[in-house]
C-alpha cells in the first residue's frame, strides 16, 4: 500500500493546523459563517440536518487494517460508534462536534488519511475498482494511476475553483465495477494493438439532475501522456465550463453544449502545450508508487477445507455463492463482506464491525481492505482454505449476510434522515425492501438485481443506473417515489427510463413486488436476470405490472 | 439596524397590502437554525433563548415580525448557523411542524434513535 512521503505528511499536518485555527476563529466570532463555510467544506465538513458531517476520503477505496481500526476509534471517541461508507468510497461520520473536528483530522493524519478535497469545486477523491489488484480479469492494478492522479490533483493551483465538482473514476478491468462512465472523467486501462498498456479516456459522464453517460474522447492514450492529457481536459473545462448556472456547470454539459468534436479539438490543442510541460518526472513518481502496490506474497496451499465446508455447510455454501469473486492468484478468492444485513442501513458499519474486519484482514487478508461504491467492504486476498474460519468469525458481528448482488444489496444515499438537500428519505425504503423480500422468501429466486435509491435529484445513490432506480421526491409536502427501470452501471452503462407517476412512501414496496412478480412469470428461465429480461421485453410489461389500473383501462 | 428594518417593513406593509387580509394569509413560522458547535437543531423562543424543542419556539404569525426575528437570529453568529423561517402551526403543546422535513428535524434520523430521540439529548 502507498505510504505518505514526508512531503505528504507535512502537507496534511499544515492543513490540519490551519483548520484548527479557522475553527477557533469561527467560535470566537472573528470568522462569519459565510467566511467559514468554504473553509470547512475544503476539509470535508458539511452541516447536515441534525448535525455536522465529516466526509473522509478512502483513496481509491483502499484501507489498511490499521486505518480501519483508527476509523473505529474515531467513531467511538467522537461520534456515535459507527460510520457510513458511501458510493464514492468515502466514509462519513454523522455526528461530530465542530470543536472536535480538528482532533479528528489529526487522528486521521496519524494513519495517513484526510478529508481534503472531499467537497468543493475541486477534483474529488479518485475512485477505483474495489477489486483492484486482485481481480482475475484485471489488465493492470489501477491504484498506482489513481494515486498519481491524487498527487497531481491535490492542491493543484489551477484547479481549486473549477466551475463545479470534478470526479474521476478508474478501472483496470474490461468488466467495469467502478461505474467509470458516470464520472466527469472515466479511465479504463486497456491493452493497445502492440500489446502496450494505456488508457481509454471517457469524458462527460455524470448523474444528478441531467444524467449522462460518458463518451470516449481518446480510445488509446499512452501511459506517459496521462497527466498532460488530464491537465488538458481539466484546463479546457476550466475555461469552457459554464459558471453562470450551477446546474449547467458540470463537464457533461460543457461536452454536450459544445459537442464532442469541438471539445476534443480544444483538448488536443491544449494537449500539445501541456505535453511539453511535463518533464517525465511524473513517470518516475509513478514507478515509485507502483513499487508500493506490489502484490502480497500469495501462498500455495490445498483448498480441501474450503470444498469440504461447501459440501457440508449449506449456510457457508450460499455465502460463497454470492459473496466471492474470482481472484487472479490460484487458491485465492475476493471476499465481499455485506454491510446490508436485512434491515440494516446500507453502508453503515459499527466500530465493533470495523475492528473485526481489521483483525480479519490482518489474520486472513494481508492486512488489506477495500470499500466498494456499492457500500460493502472487501477483503481482497483471502486463501480459500481460510474461508470457513473467516465466515464463522464474520457471523460474530452480523457480517456474514449472503446477499451480495441480490435484491437486498441496495445502494442508498443518506436521504432525509441526514442530508440537508434531501426531498425524501431513502434509508427506510431500502430497509423495508430488504426485509420484505426476505420475509416472503423471494430473494434467492429473484437472483441478480441492483436497486439503487436516492433521496433527491442529485442522485448520490446512483438511481439512474440501477436495474430498478428509486428517486425520493417531495410532492406537495408528501414523500413520493419515482421508479426508473433498465439502468446499468457496468461497461454497458445505461440511464434507466422513468416508469410513470410516482408512488407514495407506503406503496413503494408493493409496487416493487408487483414488478418482480411480473419478472418471475416472464423470464425464460432462472438464468435470465431481471436486467436481461428487461432488455429482451422492453418496459411495457413491467409498466403494466407497476400500474395495473392503467393497464386494465388501456386493455378495455 | 433593527429599528430601520422595523420602520421599513411597517411602511412597506402599510402602503402595499391590506393588513387584515395579509395577516390571515400568512402561514405561521418559527425561526430555526443549527447550534454552532453541536450542529443540533434549535428554535428561537419568544423570550430570546435557543431551545432544542420545537414546542418551545415562538410561533410567529406576522410576516414583518418574522423578518425581524430572523434578522435577530442571524445576528447571533457566534451561537448558531443557518437560521431560516420554517412553516409551523399551533398545537396543544406549542408550535408543531407542518412539513415532514421539519418534523424529522424535531426528532432525528429514522434508522437509529439518535439526535433528539436519545434520552437527555433535547
Ligand atoms: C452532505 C451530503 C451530500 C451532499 C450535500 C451532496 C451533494 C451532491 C450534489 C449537489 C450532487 C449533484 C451534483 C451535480 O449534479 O452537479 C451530488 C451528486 C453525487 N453525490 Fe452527493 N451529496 C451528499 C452526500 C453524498 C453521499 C453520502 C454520497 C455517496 C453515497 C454521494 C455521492 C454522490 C454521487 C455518486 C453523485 C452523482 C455523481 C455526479 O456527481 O454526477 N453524495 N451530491
Ligand atoms: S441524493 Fe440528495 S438526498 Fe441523497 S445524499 Fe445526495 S443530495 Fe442528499
Amino acid at each position: 500500500m502507498y505510504r505518505y512521503s514526508d512531503f505528504d505528511a507535512a502537507f496534511v499536518a499544515q492543513r490540519n493546523a490551519q483548520f484548527r485555527s479557522q475553527v477557533e476563529r469561527r467560535i470566537d466570532g472573528s470568522l462569519t459563517e459565510d467566511e467559514f463555510r468554504p473553509l470547512r467544506l475544503m476539509n470535508g465538513l458539511y452541516l447536515q440536518l441534525h448535525a455536522y458531517m465529516l466526509r473522509v476520503a478512502v483513496p481509491y477505496g483502499t484501507l489498511s487494517a490499521a486505518q480501519m481500526r483508527q476509523l473505529a476509534h474515531i467513531a467511538d471517541r467522537w461520534d456515535k460508534g459507527y460510520g457510513h461508507f458511501t458510493t464514492r468510497q468515502n466514509i462519513q461520520f454523522n455526528w461530530p462536534k465542530l470543536t472536535d473536528v480538528p482532533d479528528i483530522l489529526d487522528a486521521l493524519a496519524e494513519v495517513q488519511m484526510h478529508a481534503i478535497q472531499t467537497s468543493g469545486n475541486t477534483i474529488r477523491n479518485v475512485t477505483a475498482d474495489h477489486f483492484a489488484g486482485a481481480a482475475a480479469d484485471e489488465i493492470e492494478d489501477p491504484r498506482p494511476t489513481a494515486e498519481l492522479i491524487r498527487q497531481w490533483s491535490t492542491d493543484h493551483p489551477e484547479f481549486q475553483f473549477l466551475p463545479r465538482k470534478f470526479k474521476i473514476g478508474i478501472t483496470g478491468s474490461p468488466n467495469d465495477r467502478a461505474v467509470i462512465k458516470s464520472h466527469d472523467i472515466g479511465l479504463r486501462i486497456v491493452r493497445g494493438g502492440s500489446g502496450k498498456i494505456g488508457y481509454e479516456v471517457v469524458v462527460g459522464g455524470g448523474l444528478g439532475r441531467t444524467p449522462m453517460i460518458g463518451q470516449v474522447i481518446r480510445p488509446f492514450l499512452k501511459k506517459e501522456d496521462l497527466l498532460p492529457y488530464l491537465e488538458a481536459i481539466v484546463s479546457v473545462y476550466n475555461l469552457m465550463g459554464r459558471r453562470d448556472n450551477k446546474y449547467k456547470a458540470r463537464i457533461k454539459i460543457t461536452v454536450f453544449e459544445n459537442g464532442m468534436e469541438a471539445f476534443r479539438d480544444a483538448v488536443e490543442e491544449r494537449f500539445k502545450v501541456t505535453r511539453t510541460e511535463f518533464s517525465g518526472i511524473d513517470q518516475a513518481v509513478l514507478r515509485d508508487i507502483e513499487a508500493q502496490f506490489a502484490a502480497p506474497a500469495f501462498r500455495t496451499a490445498p483448498t480441501t477445507a474450503y470444498e469440504t465446508a461447501r459440501d457440508t455447510d449449506p449456510v457457508f455454501r450460499s455465502w460463497t455463492d454470492t459473496n466471492l469473486a474470482d481472484h487472479r492468484a490460484p487458491g485465492h478468492a475476493i471476499v465481499t463482506v455485506s454491510l446490508k444485513a436485512h434491515g440494516a442501513t446500507p453502508g453503515d458499519a459499527t466500530s465493533a464491525q470495523m475492528r473485526l474486519l481489521a483483525d480479519l484482514a490482518d489474520r486472513y487478508g494481508h492486512g488489506e481492505l477495500r470499500i466498494s461504491h456499492e457500500q460493502n467492504v472487501i477483503l481482497p486476498h483471502v486463501h480459500k482454505s481460510d474461508l470457513p474460519a473467516l465466515h464463522a468469525a464474520l457471523k460474530g458481528e452480523g457480517l456474514a449476510t449472503a446477499n451480495v448482488g441480490l435484491i437486498s444489496d441496495i445502494i442508498a444515499c443518506p436521504g432525509m434522515d441526514y442530508c440537508a438537500l434531501a426531498t425524501a428519505r431513502s434509508i427506510p425504503v431500502a430497509q423495508e425492501i430488504a426485509t420484505h423480500f426476505k420475509a416472503i422468501g423471494l430473494e434467492e429466486e429473484i437472483g441478480a438485481l441492483k436497486i439503487k435509491i436516492s433521496g433527491c435529484i442529485n442522485a448520490c445513490g446512483h438511481h439512474h443506473v440501477g436495474h430498478i432506480g428509486i428517486l425520493g421526491l417531495d410532492r406537495a409536502g408528501v414523500e413520493n417515489y419515482q421508479i426508473t427501470l433498465g439502468g446499468d452501471a457496468t461497461e454497458n452503462a445505461r440511464i434507466g427510463e422513468r416508469a410513470g407517476p410516482g408512488f407514495a412512501y407506503d406503496q413503494v414496496v408493493p409496487a416493487i413486488e408487483r414488478l418482480l412478480r411480473a419478472y418471475l412469470s416472464l423470464r425464460v428461465d432462472p438464468a435470465e436476470s431481471f436486467a436481461v429480461a428487461f432488455q429482451r421485453l422492453g418496459a411495457e410489461p413491467f409498466k403494466a405490472a407497476l400500474y395495473p389500473a392503467e393497464a386494465a383501462r388501456d386493455a378495455a | 439596524m433593527a429599528e430601520i428594518w422595523e420602520n421599513f417593513l411597517y411602511w412597506k406593509r402599510k402602503f402595499t397590502t391590506d393588513e387584515s387580509a395579509m395577516a390571515r394569509s400568512y402561514t405561521p413560522k418559527v425561526v430555526t437554525a443549527n447550534a454552532l458547535v453541536e450542529g443540533d437543531v434549535i428554535y428561537l423562543t419568544a423570550d430570546d433563548r435557543w431551545s432544542r424543542r420545537h414546542e418551545e419556539a415562538e410561533l410567529i404569525e406576522d410576516e414583518a415580525h418574522a423578518q425581524l426575528r430572523l434578522l435577530h437570529a442571524q445576528s447571533q453568529k457566534g451561537l448558531i448557523v443557518g437560521a431560516y423561517l420554517a412553516d409551523a402551526k399551533a398545537g396543544p403543546d406549542g408550535p408543531e411542524p407542518t412539513h415532514f422535513r421539519e418534523a424529522f428535524r424535531t426528532r432525528g434520523p429514522s434508522n437509529y434513535a439518535h439526535g433528539k430521540q436519545e434520552t437527555g439529548n433535547v
